[in-house]
C-alpha cells in the first residue's frame, strides 16, 4: 500500500469579480514508504499548489480543493483542521523555498525548533531544547548550543534551511515534502543541502516528495519523477527512463534545455516557444500544443488523457530517437 | 545601546533649543508683545515703561535671549502675567490632572485597541470587520470636541450616569500626596475618593482616547492582514502547531511591532486632544491652562513653559517607544 | 563626433522618458481602473463630489442670504430659545436669527475654502523644501530636515494652536496658515523620502550616468514619480485640516468674523454654546464635518491601495 495516494486533485482558485482558474487540474501520482518522487515543472505549473493542498495550508477562502489525498488509510481533505493539525509536523514535514521569510525573525531558533516537539511528542520545553540541540547538530549546524538562542537574521542562508530540515524532520515524520528547497540558496550550498537531504531521507526511511523546476535536483535524488504542465501531469516515469527517453515533448523540451558541457561551443540552447501565457485549456485539447514543436491536427480538439497512466501526448516523442 | 540614547538626547536637547530660540524671537517681534497684553492698549506710557524695565524688556535682545536660556535651564522660567505666581507652580499644580487622563486615555486606547483590531482581521470581510472599519473611520473623521459633547449630553444629562464634569465632586475632601486624585484616594485609604474620582475619568478618557483608539484598531487589524500572509505562519502551520500557539506566539508578537510606532506617534494627538477634552469637561489640567494662557491675554512666560513641556513630553516618550522596540524586534536589537 | 555623441544621448533620453513615462501612464491607468471598482473609493466620491456641487452652486441652493437677520427670527430669539424650523427656515434659525439652512449651504464653500487653502499652502511649502532639501542633499539637505524636526516636536494640533497663539490676533487667515504650516513638515519628509529613493532606482541612475543635467533629471524624472505619494497625502490632509480648524474654532482662535459661515466655526462656537438650548445647532455642521472628512479620508485611503504595487497584477 503507497504511503501517500494522491488522486484526481484539483485546486480551483476563484477570487471576487474573477473567473475561476485551475491551479491544479486532476493530479494522481503515489508515494511508496520511504521512496523519493519528484514533481517537477515550470512556475504556475501547478507543483507548489498541489504540495499545499496535500498539507491543507491553502488560504481557507478563495479555493476549492477536490478529489482525494490518501495518506495511509486516512483521506487528509477530509479531516476536520484540528485533526490534520495533529497530523502535520508529526507525520508530514515539509520545508520551503525562502528560508529568511520561512523562519519567524522574532522568536528565537531554539524554540522555533522546539515548539514542534513540545507540540507532537510532549516534551516539556527544556526536554525539547536540548533535543533541538541535537537536531541543529544534525542537520550540520556548527556550535548549536550558541544557535539555539540566536534569531534568524543572525544565520546564513544555508544554515537557516538546515533549520528548516530539523524542523521538518524533528517528529521523524514518514513523509516529507520539499518545495523548491534550494532554490533561493548559492549554488556552492544548494548541492550541501540536497547531499543532507538526501542522507536524512535514506537514513531514517523517510519518504520525500521533491518539488523543483530544477532537472539536476531530480536527477540526483528522485526514484521517480511526475512532470507537471498547467495542472496536469503529463508524463510519469523512473528517473532512468525519463532521462533517457522523454516521451512527452515539453519533458524533451526541458532536457534538451539543459545546458550540457558536452555541447558544441557556441551552439544556441534549446528553448520552448512562447510562454505558458500561449497555453489553451486543456477542454480543447492538449495545453500545450500551441508552444509544441510536435503538435498535430489531432492535439486540438479535446482534454488528452493520461494514457497508460504515464503519458498525456497524442505525438509522442518516439522511442529511442534521442541521442 | 548607549551610543543610540546618548546621542537621541543630544538631538532631543538640540531640538528642544531650537523650538525654545524659534518661540523666544517670534514672541519679541510681536508688536506690543506681553506688555500690552498685560496691561491693555490703554495704559499709560509710565505703568507701561516701568512693567518693561520690571520685565527686562528694555535691555538688548541677546542680553534677553542668554537670560532666557539661564532661565531654561535653571527650570526658572518667571511668574504668569495671569496670575503672578511662578510658572512652574501653575504647571506643577495642572500638570498631574492631565497626566491622569492621558494615562486612563492611552490604558482604554491600547486596552481595547489591540484586542478590537485583532478580532476584525481575523474576521476579516464579515460583519464585525466591516463594523470595526466603519466606526473607526467615522472616529477619525468626528471632531473630538463635539463627540465630548455628544458623550456629556446622553451619558450625564438625559441618563445620570456619569458626572458632567470636573475631577472630583464637591465636598469630597481627598487628602492631596501626589495631585493624581485616584491614586491619591488610593494611598490615604479614601477610597470613596477614589472611585469618584475615577468615576469622573470615564467620561473624559473615552473622549481623549477616541483618535488613538480608532487608529490602533486600524493598524493593529492591517498589521495581523498582512503578518498572517507572512511565510513563517504558514512554517507554523505547517509544524501543527495548536491554532491557539501560532496566534499568540508568531501572528501577535510579529503584528505588535508597526503597533507600538503607532501608541508613540499617538501620544502626541492625545496632548492635542487633552486640551480640547479639558475644555469639554473642565478638567482644569494643562489644556485648560493652555486655552486660559491663550485666552486672557497672552500669557506667554506659561505658554513658553507649556510648549517646552510638550515638545519634552513628546519627543522622550517617541524615545521610549524606540527603544523599547530593540526589545521586540531581535532585529533591531543587533544594529 | 559631438553630433554623433549628442544624438546618442537624446535618443536614450527619449527611451528613458519612454519607458517610465509608460510606467507611469500605465501605473495611473491601472490604479484608476482598480479606484473605479472599489465601492469604498466610490463613496468617498460621491461625498466629496456632492460636498463640491453644494460649495459652487451655494447661491442658487440656499434659500436665502446667509448673513441677512430675519425680524420672523429674532422676534423669537432668547438666551434659552432659538427658533427651529418654520415655513421658509427649514433648518430654523441660529442664535443671530439667521437662517441656518442658508448658512449650512454656504458653509460648504468656506469649509472648502479653508481646507482647500491649508492643504494647498501646507503642500507648495513642503514639497518645495522637500525638493530642494532632497535634490540638492548635503548640508542644505541637514538644515531642512532639522527644521522639520523642531516642527515635530509639537503634535500637529499643540503646533497650531501656539502659531496662532504667537499671532497677536487671530483672523481667518492665522488660522489656514497655522494649519498650512502644521503641515510642512509632513509633506517635506514624505517628498524627500520618495526623491531619495528615486535618486537610487534605474531610470535616474541611467539619465545620470548619460550626463543628463541636474535639474532636468529633478525635474523630469524624480519630481513626477514623486507627486503620487504627496497626493495621497494631500487628500488625507484634507480632512485634517477642516477638523483641526473647527478645533481652533472650539479653543476661541478661531476667525472672529461673526459673519462668516464655516462648518467648524459653527460647530465650535455657536453650536457648543448653545448646544442645550439646540442641539441641531452642533448636529448639522458636525454631520457635515464629518461626512466630508468621511470622503476624503476614503478617497485618500483607496487612491494610496489603487497606487501599491502589491496590489497590482
Amino acid at each position: 500500500m503507497p504511503l501517500l495516494d494522491v488522486r484526481d486533485l484539483s485546486v480551483v482558485f476563484q477570487r471576487r469579480g474573477t473567473r475561476p482558474v485551475a491551479a491544479v487540474d486532476g493530479v494522481s501520482f503515489t508515494v511508496e514508504p520511504g521512496q523519493t518522487v519528484g514533481l517537477v515543472g515550470e512556475s504556475g505549473c501547478g507543483k507548489s499548489v498541489t504540495s499545499l493542498a496535500i498539507m491543507g495550508l491553502l488560504p481557507r477562502r478563495g479555493n476549492t480543493v477536490t478529489g482525494e489525498v490518501r495518506f495511509e488509510d486516512t483521506d487528509l481533505l477530509k479531516l476536520r483542521p484540528a485533526e490534520l493539525r495533529d497530523r502535520r509536523g508529526r507525520d508530514i514535514g515539509m520545508i520551503f523555498q525562502d528560508p529568511l521569510s520561512s523562519l519567524n525573525p522574532v522568536i528565537p531558533l531554539g524554540l522555533q525548533v522546539a515548539e514542534v516537539l513540545e507540540r507532537h511528542q510532549g516534551r516539556t520545553r527544556r526536554e525539547a531544547l536540548r533535543e533541538a540541540r541535537g537536531l541543529l547538530d544534525a542537520v550540520g549546524i556548527p556550535d548549536p548550543s550558541r544557535r539555539l538562542k540566536e534569531f534568524p537574521h543572525q544565520l546564513s542562508g544555508g544554515m537557516r534551511q538546515r533549520a528548516l530540515i530539523a524542523i521538518a524532520l524533528a517528529c521523524k515524520p514518514r513523509l516529507l515534502i520539499a518545495d523548491e528547497p534550494t532554490t533561493a540558496l548559492d549554488v556552492t550550498i544548494q548541492a550541501q543541502i540536497l547531499t543532507l537531504l538526501k542522507e536524512l531521507v535514506d537514513n531514517s526511511g523517510t519518504a520525500l516528495v521533491m518539488i523543483t523546476h530544477d532537472l539536476g535536483v531530480v536527477a540526483g535524488l528522485c526514484d521517480t519523477v511526475n512532470v507537471l504542465y498547467a495542472g496536469k501531469v503529463v508524463e510519469r516515469a523512473g528517473r532512468h527512463h525519463l532521462f533517457a527517453a522523454p516521451r512527452h515533448p515539453y519533458t524533451d523540451g526541458l532536457l534538451q534545455s539543459v545546458p550540457r558541457l558536452d555541447a558544441d561551443r557556441g551552439g544556441r540552447l534549446h528553448q520552448i516557444r512562447g510562454s505558458v501565457s500561449d497555453n489553451i485549456p486543456w477542454s480543447e485539447g492538449c495545453a500545450f500544443a500551441p508552444r509544441c514543436d510536435r503538435v498535430i491536427d489531432d492535439c486540438i480538439g479535446e482534454t488528452v488523457p493520461l494514457l497508460g497512466g504515464a503519458l498525456r501526448c497524442t505525438n509522442p516523442v518516439p522511442k529511442g530517437v534521442r541521442v | 545601546m548607549v551610543r543610540v540614547i546618548s546621542r537621541r538626547l543630544i538631538q532631543l536637547v538640540a531640538t528642544v533649543v531650537a523650538l525654545m530660540t524659534l518661540v523666544f524671537f517670534w514672541l519679541r517681534s510681536l508688536p506690543g508683545g506681553p506688555v500690552d497684553a498685560l496691561l491693555g492698549e490703554r495704559a499709560t506710557p509710565q505703568t507701561r515703561e516701568l512693567l518693561t524695565r520690571a520685565l527686562g524688556y528694555d535691555q538688548p535682545i541677546w542680553v534677553q535671549y542668554g537670560r532666557f536660556l539661564k532661565n531654561v535651564v535653571t527650570g526658572n522660567f518667571g511668574n504668569s502675567i495671569r496670575t503672578g505666581e511662578p510658572v512652574t507652580e501653575v504647571i506643577g499644580r495642572a500638570f498631574p490632572a492631565t497626566i491622569e487622563l492621558a494615562i486612563a486615555a492611552i490604558i482604554i486606547a491600547i486596552g481595547l485597541g489591540i484586542p478590537l483590531g485583532y478580532l476584525a482581521a481575523k474576521h476579516r470581510g464579515r460583519l464585525l470587520d466591516n463594523a470595526t472599519i466603519i466606526v473607526t473611520l467615522v472616529g477619525i473623521s468626528i471632531p473630538i470636541f463635539f463627540l465630548g459633547y455628544l458623550l456629556k449630553d446622553w451619558l450625564t444629562q438625559d441618563i445620570h450616569l456619569f458626572p458632567p464634569s470636573g475631577r472630583i465632586s464637591t465636598g469630597l475632601g481627598n487628602t492631596d500626596v501626589t495631585g493624581f486624585f485616584v491614586l491619591d484616594g488610593l494611598l490615604t485609604r479614601e477610597l470613596d475618593a477614589s472611585a469618584d474620582a475615577l468615576w469622573h475619568l470615564v467620561l473624559p478618557a473615552f473622549t481623549l482616547a477616541t483618535i488613538p483608539l480608532a487608529i490602533i484598531i486600524r493598524i493593529t487589524r492591517a498589521s495581523v492582514l498582512d503578518v498572517l500572509d507572512e511565510d513563517y505562519i504558514r512554517t507554523a502551520d505547517a509544524k501543527g502547531l495548536r491554532h491557539a500557539t501560532v496566534r499568540k506566539r508568531h501572528v501577535l508578537r510579529n503584528a505588535l511591532l508597526p503597533v507600538v510606532t503607532t501608541i508613540g506617534l499617538q501620544t502626541g494627538a492625545l496632548l492635542a486632544g487633552a486640551v480640547l477634552t479639558e475644555k469639554v469637561y473642565n478638567w482644569g489640567g494643562l489644556g485648560t491652562l493652555i486655552t486660559d494662557s491663550i485666552s486672557g491675554g497672552r500669557d506667554y512666560p506659561v505658554l513658553q513653559a507649556l510648549i517646552l513641556l510638550a515638545a519634552i513630553v513628546f519627543i522622550v516618550v517617541n524615545l521610549a517607544v524606540d527603544l523599547s522596540y530593540a526589545f521586540i524586534d531581535p532585529r533591531v536589537r543587533v544594529k | 563626433m559631438a553630433t554623433l555623441a549628442e544624438n546618442k544621448r537624446r535618443r536614450i533620453e527619449e527611451l528613458i522618458a519612454r519607458t517610465s513615462e509608460a510606467g507611469g501612464v500605465s501605473l495611473f491607468r491601472d490604479a484608476g481602473r482598480r479606484l473605479l471598482r472599489n465601492p469604498t473609493a466610490i463613496v468617498g466620491g460621491v461625498l466629496i463630489l456632492l460636498f463640491l456641487i453644494i460649495a459652487i452652486f451655494a447661491p442658487l441652493v440656499a434659500p436665502h442670504d446667509p448673513v441677512q437677520r430675519f425680524p420672523e427670527l429674532t422676534r423669537d430669539l432668547t438666551v434659552d430659545h432659538i427658533p427651529g424650523p418654520t415655513a421658509g427656515h427649514p433648518l430654523g434659525s441660529d442664535p443671530l436669527g439667521r437662517d441656518f439652512a442658508s448658512r449650512m449651504i454656504y458653509g460648504a464653500r468656506q469649509t472648502l475654502f479653508v481646507g482647500v487653502l491649508a492643504t494647498l499652502i501646507g503642500l507648495l511649502l513642503g514639497v518645495l523644501l522637500g525638493a530642494i532639501a532632497g535634490a540638492l542633499g548635503g548640508r542644505v539637505d541637514a538644515i531642512i530636515m532639522r527644521l522639520t524636526d523642531v516642527m515635530l516636536a509639537l503634535p500637529s494640533l499643540l503646533l497650531a494652536i501656539t502659531l496662532v497663539a504667537l499671532a497677536s490676533q487671530s483672523t481667518q487667515w492665522t488660522v489656514i496658515i497655522a494649519v498650512a504650516v502644521v503641515n510642512v513638515p509632513i509633506f517635506a519628509r514624505l517628498l524627500r523620502g520618495s526623491m531619495l529613493a528615486q535618486r537610487e532606482s534605474d531610470h535616474v541612475l541611467a539619465a545620470r550616468a548619460l550626463g543628463v543635467k541636474r535639474h532636468d533629471i529633478v525635474l523630469r524624472h524624480m519630481l513626477p514619480n514623486s507627486l503620487t505619494a504627496v497626493i495621497v497625502q494631500a487628500t488625507l490632509t484634507f480632512a485634517v485640516a477642516i477638523l483641526d480648524a473647527a478645533a481652533l474654532s472650539f479653543l476661541g482662535l478661531g476667525d472672529p468674523d461673526i459673519n462668516r459661515a464655516e462648518w467648524g466655526l459653527m460647530l465650535g462656537v455657536d453650536g457648543v454654546r448653545y448646544f442645550e438650548v439646540r442641539p441641531e445647532l452642533a448636529y448639522f455642521p458636525a454631520l457635515a464635518i464629518i461626512l466630508v472628512a468621511l470622503g476624503f479620508t476614503l478617497l485618500g485611503e483607496s487612491i494610496r491601495e489603487a497606487l501599491d504595487p502589491k496590489n497590482r497584477r
